[in-house]
């Protein structure tokens, strides 16, 4: 019997099944074995992951060789979990060349890289945009976002443009910790694009009240920023114990459940958090597996976290 | 920037404590000895405050302006840069500080009486010689992540802060230690680690004493 054959695995799959709890911890310290939910980007019908990676302020490590390796094993593990979406921006400090250097030693078979423009002037986001895809090494992004909306007028006409060329698959705009929302309703109303990102979790709600059923009138995919606050609100959630409804959707802890609650908005195509720890990222991407939560639990896990955290 | 006051500390921080305090380390090792160069110049710097006369200020401030020189390059240019985008800035504002102060080595102020503002920079300058790499050890980071004078930025501004509180420097001589005391305040603040308190206090217990002995002065 070969160290991976097909009966091996069935037979691991049965005993891990009989020893109930104990197999928890043995699922959590592999890459997520159930495959992981997709989401249709509404403009083109292809499948992304429901979860992805961010990088913001984890991946900027600057030249240090251990923390460039350890964020390279994050990212082997997201991809080898299924992940696709990965998330920067020129904002980022160092995380771009990060990136840039680990896809390179991984060579993913699926990369979703998505990245924004963040300059002022529209002539300056050429330049930017090449340099960021530089640091990628990759040989196009899939999206481009105008971070922030800063300039994006210009930036919008330039990435569109982009688009038409066939030198960019996917337009986007972005904001966070609900900011210029009235902004980003009117580009969503106007402008052709395919993804909107915004904050949104179980106590930053107010999405849920325009943009996220704006998103799917307009068919635009929206990736969910900062789902745990930045980690704030793990931090605070941190030790109290997860209501019964936690094993009905298969979470283990409360960063899964908050995840969940996040991916299961049916306008939600992905949420992207963001990581330097590998048990984490594991942890991330099994919130993207299994059952998910309806109405009323989503409703329910609301109000538990609000209460709790 | 609109919306302004929807933004938090927290917003504007790009990096973790993590990889600020592993910067700091991996920096010190790339520079050491040079460590023992910049205590040197630490306790000559205390030296001048113990004796003040107009050549030992010409002293302390040639010893500042090298040690505010190198923080500007070899700190925020070579190393900050790499995870904080306003690196350069801070850069170009320390390099204009250690300009100012190579002024002042050419026309030092007049010697200052001896007394309670004497004592009160001899103490200033004292944590930031030899108190500010123990809060390394205080906060269970370990002496490879210790900041220095002259080598690292607090401590530097620190013991800058002393000295012009010993020569009653003029007011545009502080700005810029003045200002990167709440910069580094903070930074420190917004990523919860301990003694971020520390600079902004010293900053603001300095230019109270200054304010203070002045006041006390023209009372006189």
């Amino acid at each position: 019997m070969g160290a991976d054959s097909p009966l091996r695995r069935r037979l691991l799959k049965s005993m891990l099944a009989a020893s109930g709890g104990l197999a928890l911890p043995l699922v959590q310290a592999a890459p997520s074995a159930a495959p992981i939910l997709t989401r249709p980007i509404p403009s083109s019908g292809e499948h992304i992951p429901v979860i992805g990676l961010g990088s913001w302020i984890t991946f900027n490590v600057g030249r240090d060789p251990q923390a460039r390796t350890e964020c390279a094993e994050v990212m082997r593990q997201f991809f080898a979990g299924g992940g696709r979406m990965l998330d920067s921006s020129p904002m980022y400090g160092s995380a771009q060349d990060v990136i840039g250097e680990a896809l390179q030693a991984i060579k993913p078979a699926r990369l979703f890289s998505a990245d924004k423009v963040w300059i002022s002037g529209g002539a300056r986001g050429v330049q930017q945009i090449e340099t960021s895809r530089r640091l990628w090494r990759v040989p196009r992004f899939d999206l481009l976002q105008v971070h922030n909306l800063l300039s994006w007028e210009e930036h919008l006409t330039t990435l569109l443009a982009m688009k038409k060329e066939g030198r960019l698959r996917y337009v986007g705009i972005t904001t966070s910790e609900g900011r210029r929302h009235g902004e980003i309703e009117k580009i969503m109303a106007s402008q052709p694009i395919d993804f909107v990102q915004v904050s949104y979790n179980a106590l930053d709600r107010e999405v849920e009240q325009r943009i996220l059923p704006l998103a799917r009138e307009r068919r635009i995919g929206v990736i969910v920023n900062r789902p745990f606050r930045q980690g704030d609100l793990t931090q605070a959630l941190a030790g109290k114990p997860l209501p019964g409804w936690a094993a009905e959707i298969g979470c283990t802890t409360w960063a899964q459940a908050l995840l969940k609650f996040i991916v299961s908005h049916p306008a939600v195509t992905c949420a992207i958090p963001a990581t330097s720890s590998v048990a984490h990222v594991r942890e991330n991407l099994l919130a993207g597996t299994g059952r998910m939560p309806d109405d009323a639990l989503r409703k329910r896990i609301a109000q538990d976290v609000g209460r709790l955290a | 920037m609109s919306e302004w006051w929807t933004y938090s500390l927290s917003d504007f921080l790009m990096f973790s404590s993590r990889s600020y305090y592993r910067l700091i380390a991996s920096y010190n090792e790339a520079v050491w000895p040079a460590h023992l160069l910049a205590v040197a110049a630490g306790m000559l710097v205390i030296g001048c405050i113990i004796r003040p006369q107009r050549r030992t200020y010409r002293i302390a401030a040639v010893a500042l302006a090298l040690s505010w020189a190198w923080v500007a390059w070899a700190y925020h240019l070579q190393r900050y840069a790499d995870i904080n985008t306003a690196a350069p800035y801070f850069a170009a504002a320390f390099a204009l500080q250690a300009v100012l102060l190579c002024f002042v080595a050419l026309r030092p102020r007049a010697t200052p009486p001896s007394g309670a503002r004497q004592l009160v920079a001899l103490g200033i300058a004292a944590v930031a010689v030899a108190g500010y790499p123990l809060l390394a050890l205080a906060s269970d980071r370990g002496w490879a992540q210790a900041e220095v004078f002259g080598i690292a930025p607090d401590p530097t501004i620190a013991a800058t802060l002393a000295v012009l509180l010993a020569w009653r420097a003029h007011w545009h001589l502080w700005l810029i230690p003045v200002a990167w005391c709440a910069a580094s305040g903070a930074t420190l603040m917004a990523l919860r680690v301990d003694f971020a308190w520390l600079l902004p206090a010293v900053a603001i217990f300095v230019v109270a004493a200054g304010l203070f002995f002045r006041r006390s002065k023209q009372a006189l």
